[in-house]
């Protein structure tokens, strides 16, 4: 306890000085762009931004999976020669169900449909139930498609902020059907949200000939044009796809003014699109956006060249918003906003302020007190504490965290415990004097017998922070994080580094009394 | 040179005989947690925008907040503000909002809801800066609530489980009692000052929580030691003589502690001065509690069988 060999102590005072590295990047520019230069992210309340959280829709995913379903075992039973009527989907039960031609048939029907191209083989149980088919989606493996949704969803959800030039999002999952996504600087995510809550699923559909009425001719579903309301009965067989276009932009419309998206089709896109136009000359056809129309004009001429452009009554923005939608592609189901927290970048400053502040004046008067009441060793202490500091910050850079508001306060209290096993210490080594040891005895004993004490304490408060930790959301998180680590770095500050420069000092002046 | 202590809370040979009063200690303790509780039901705790849904936004105008101008655009957009009201300089306004009324398009509402009233607040006086704007749908906050209370559950949990391996039952049970009683207590400072309940907060009870344990760990050390040591002193002088010995430790561990959250709860900023208060609040309960609840409730329980 009271010996340091040259390695251990060249050990402590490496760690520090290591610690002291590691926290440089965050007050200095990087000298080149190839040096390692982590950093602590400041938190978006302390920097100001947006939150969003997304949560994607999984009963329009299972009733998009039911619609597959329903085409899947339509080609089945036609492959086969099998009748079948009364098709219906029941969202609620997640289920699809159908009645074969005559009950003859129907134990045949229930074998064909075990196993469908579409679908994945455990997706769905089959039953039968008075005299119909039933087909019942899995839980668990709608749970799969929702987290395949998610990971692509988060690539479409990226590409479309990076079109609109926000400066480093984050954007994560979290759990099996949620993004989140942080925005620094912005300010106002209206138009985010706006962005990231349209499915943009496009297509391009005939319009039904004929005047539109109120009822749907057969194949086609009444959809209503965004700028002129007008309803409009289009076809429900789509023409082209907006999976097909490779390309879209917005741009000027020199002749009329206002702006146009344009659009360009890959191969497969560019033939169906020169036949579709080409048969239909003079008919309209409508530009369908998630089941509105965005404009539907009249075939004039056959459309060969792979491109075109949409012209509804677009803004610079609007027109860009489309153009990004369009380039980063449909989501796979609707994604829907259920939190969002936005902090002004003034606020942020504000609280880095406070934050900084408390900080600095809890640390000079934990410094005063410990100076006052333990005298050496409580300027020791003290070192200790500055170390234990200089440690946090290093760890946190290391592991580029997150550093919040309540994370400072989570520093800050690590402070006022830190010096806990330097009292613990100097408490028990006053005790032992008392008791008229030798200083190197007392020393020795109350380094012992302290040891345990601190590592009882600082364990349950481990134990409770690291499950703080895990089960905690948003800012308990941060508060967590510090104090979790503020534990691991006390450790070694307090029983290596405070201890090593008591022993120093009695090595060096070999005392007959302690300053206890 | 500067080497001696200058300063002592209490004399080394000072023994206060804390036993003696436990009764009262208990008493009061018992009393005040039944308060708490009372408090708890009625008025209730102020829910944070974290448990309770619905927005709060934050707006500083140019120039002094118009209240009756902002009310009425409000009212123009049939926007029934909870509450709309000044805070700290005259150009700052809070503006709080119920979560639209359940349904399935709940979640829709309430986003769509804050996206009209930040315009609302730009139109009816420009210039005006949207300090923050929080929203939270229902079905968010039901699951920040759920989350919260299984961080808490949990780390109560390893708390119990950690003292019960590491000291006897008498000890686990009167350091889990105790807790509950800081509990009680806390909650009954949280009703009482009004400050908002949210994610914050729980943070804040989970670390007077681990503080306070980590203070009856210390006494129950010191009990632990002197029990094998003077085996055939009276627990109830043994107890004394724990709380004595380690009371310096006590008193210093405290107030650095509280030291360290003073100018968090003074210069903390309205989100935080309410968090390091009512830490503040718990430092001194947890210190109090160890001394005149945890000792006494030991002596209590383990007056047979600790001391045969």
């Amino acid at each position: 306890m009271m010996y340091y060999n040259r390695l251990k102590m060249m050990g402590v005072l490496a760690v520090c000085l290591i610690g002291a590295l590691l926290c440089v990047p965050n007050f200095i520019k990087a000298p080149s762009s190839t040096m390692p230069w982590r950093q602590i992210h400041l938190g978006l309340d302390l920097r100001g931004g947006s939150y969003l959280l997304l949560r994607l829709d999984r009963e329009s995913l299972a009733a998009d999976r039911l619609q597959t379903l329903e085409d899947g075992v339509k080609q089945v039973l036609l492959a086969k020669g099998l009748g079948y009527h009364d098709f219906q989907i029941d969202r609620a039960t997640k289920t699809l169900s159908f009645a074969a031609r005559d009950a003859t048939e129907s134990a045949s029907a229930r074998e064909a449909v075990k196993t469908l191209p579409s679908a994945a083989p455990d997706e769905y149980a089959v039953s039968e139930k008075a005299d119909r088919i039933v087909l019942t989606l899995n839980e668990a493996a709608l749970t799969r498609r929702t987290r395949d949704a998610i990971t692509q969803s988060i690539e479409i959800v990226r590409r479309r902020i990076d079109g609109t030039g926000a400066i480093d999002p984050e954007i994560t999952r979290e759990g099996d059907d949620r993004i989140v996504v942080e925005l620094p600087g912005i300010s106002d995510p209206e138009r985010i949200k706006k962005l990231l809550g349209t499915t943009a699923k496009m297509s391009f559909r005939l319009l039904a000939p004929g005047v539109p009425g109120p009822v749907a001719p057969p194949g086609a579903s009444i959809l209503t044009d965004i700028s002129s309301h007008e309803p409009l009965a289009v076809l429900d067989h789509v023409e082209v796809d907006g999976a097909d276009l490779t390309n879209a932009a917005p741009q000027q419309d020199t002749q009329r003014g206002g702006w146009v998206v344009t659009f360009s089709f890959d191969r497969a896109g560019a033939q169906a699109f020169a036949a579709t136009t080409r048969a239909n000359v003079g008919r309209r056809f409508a530009i369908v956006l998630d089941n509105q129309v965005i404009s539907a004009p009249v075939i004039e001429t056959p459309i060969t060249g792979g491109s075109g452009q949409i012209e509804g009554n677009f803004t610079a923005q609007s027109a860009t918003d489309l153009a990004v939608m369009l380039r980063a592609g449909a989501l796979p189901a609707p994604l829907a906003v259920i939190e969002q927290r936005e902090i002004g970048p003034s606020l942020g400053a504000d609280s880095i302020r406070a934050g900084a502040i408390s900080l600095l004046v809890g640390l000079v008067l934990v410094i005063v007190f410990m100076a006052l009441f333990y005298g050496r060793f409580g300027l020791y202490a003290n070192i200790a504490l500055v170390a234990n500091l200089v440690l946090m910050v290093a760890i946190l850079s290391l592991f580029e965290a997150t550093l919040t508001l309540p994370g400072m306060a989570g520093m800050l209290l690590t402070l006022g415990m830190a010096v806990d096993a330097n009292i613990l210490i100097n408490e028990r080594i006053r005790e032992e004097v008392g008791k008229g040891r030798t200083a190197l005895a007392a020393m020795q004993t109350g380094f012992e017998r302290a040891t345990s004490t601190i590592v009882d304490s600082n364990a349950t408060a481990f134990l409770a922070h690291v499950m703080l930790f895990v089960f905690g959301t948003g800012p308990v998180r941060g508060f967590a994080l510090t104090i979790t680590i503020g534990i691991v770095t006390t450790l070694f500050t307090t029983l290596m580094l405070s201890r090593l420069l008591m022993v120093r000092w009695y090595a060096l002046t070999r005392p007959t009394e302690l300053p206890v | 040179m500067l080497s001696r202590p200058l300063l002592r809370f209490v004399r080394d040979d000072k023994r206060i005989p804390f036993m003696r009063g436990r009764y009262i200690g208990l008493a009061t303790s018992a009393i005040l947690s039944l308060l708490s509780v009372g408090l708890f039901f009625f008025p209730g705790l102020k829910l944070g925008l974290d448990f309770r849904g619905g927005i709060v936004i934050e707006a500083q105008t140019q120039g002094p907040a118009d209240f009756d101008r902002l009310r009425g655009a409000l009212a123009e957009h049939h926007i029934a503000a909870a509450g709309i009201q000044k805070f700290g300089a005259d150009n700052d306004v809070l503006i709080q909002l119920d979560a639209p009324s359940a349904g399935a398009a709940q979640e829709a509402a309430t986003q769509n809801l804050v996206d009209t009233v930040r315009k609302v607040v730009a139109d009816a006086q420009p210039g005006t800066k949207i300090l923050r704007a929080d929203a939270v749908g229902a079905s968010v906050s039901r699951e920040l609530f759920r989350d919260g209370l299984l961080a808490l559950v949990s780390s109560l949990a390893m708390i119990l489980i950690y003292i019960w391996v590491r000291f006897e039952r008498e000890f686990a049970i009167s350091a889990v009692v105790t807790l509950i009683l800081d509990l009680t207590k806390t909650i009954g400072f949280l009703a009482i000052t009004r400050f908002e309940f949210d994610l914050v907060m729980v943070a804040a009870i989970l670390t007077i929580l681990g503080y306070s344990t980590n203070d009856k760990v210390v006494v129950y050390d010191r009990v632990r030691e002197n029990l094998r040591k003077y085996r055939s002193m009276p627990l109830r002088e043994l107890l004394d003589l724990s709380i004595n010995e380690t009371l310096n430790r006590t008193l210093g561990t405290s107030s650095t502690v509280f030291l360290a959250a003073l100018p968090l709860a003074i210069f903390g900023g309205h989100s935080l001065s309410g968090f390091a208060t009512v830490m503040l609040f718990g430092i001194v309960v947890g210190t109090s509690s160890s001394i005149f609840i945890a000792a006494p409730l030991l002596l209590l329980l383990g007056e047979k069988r600790l001391r045969r």
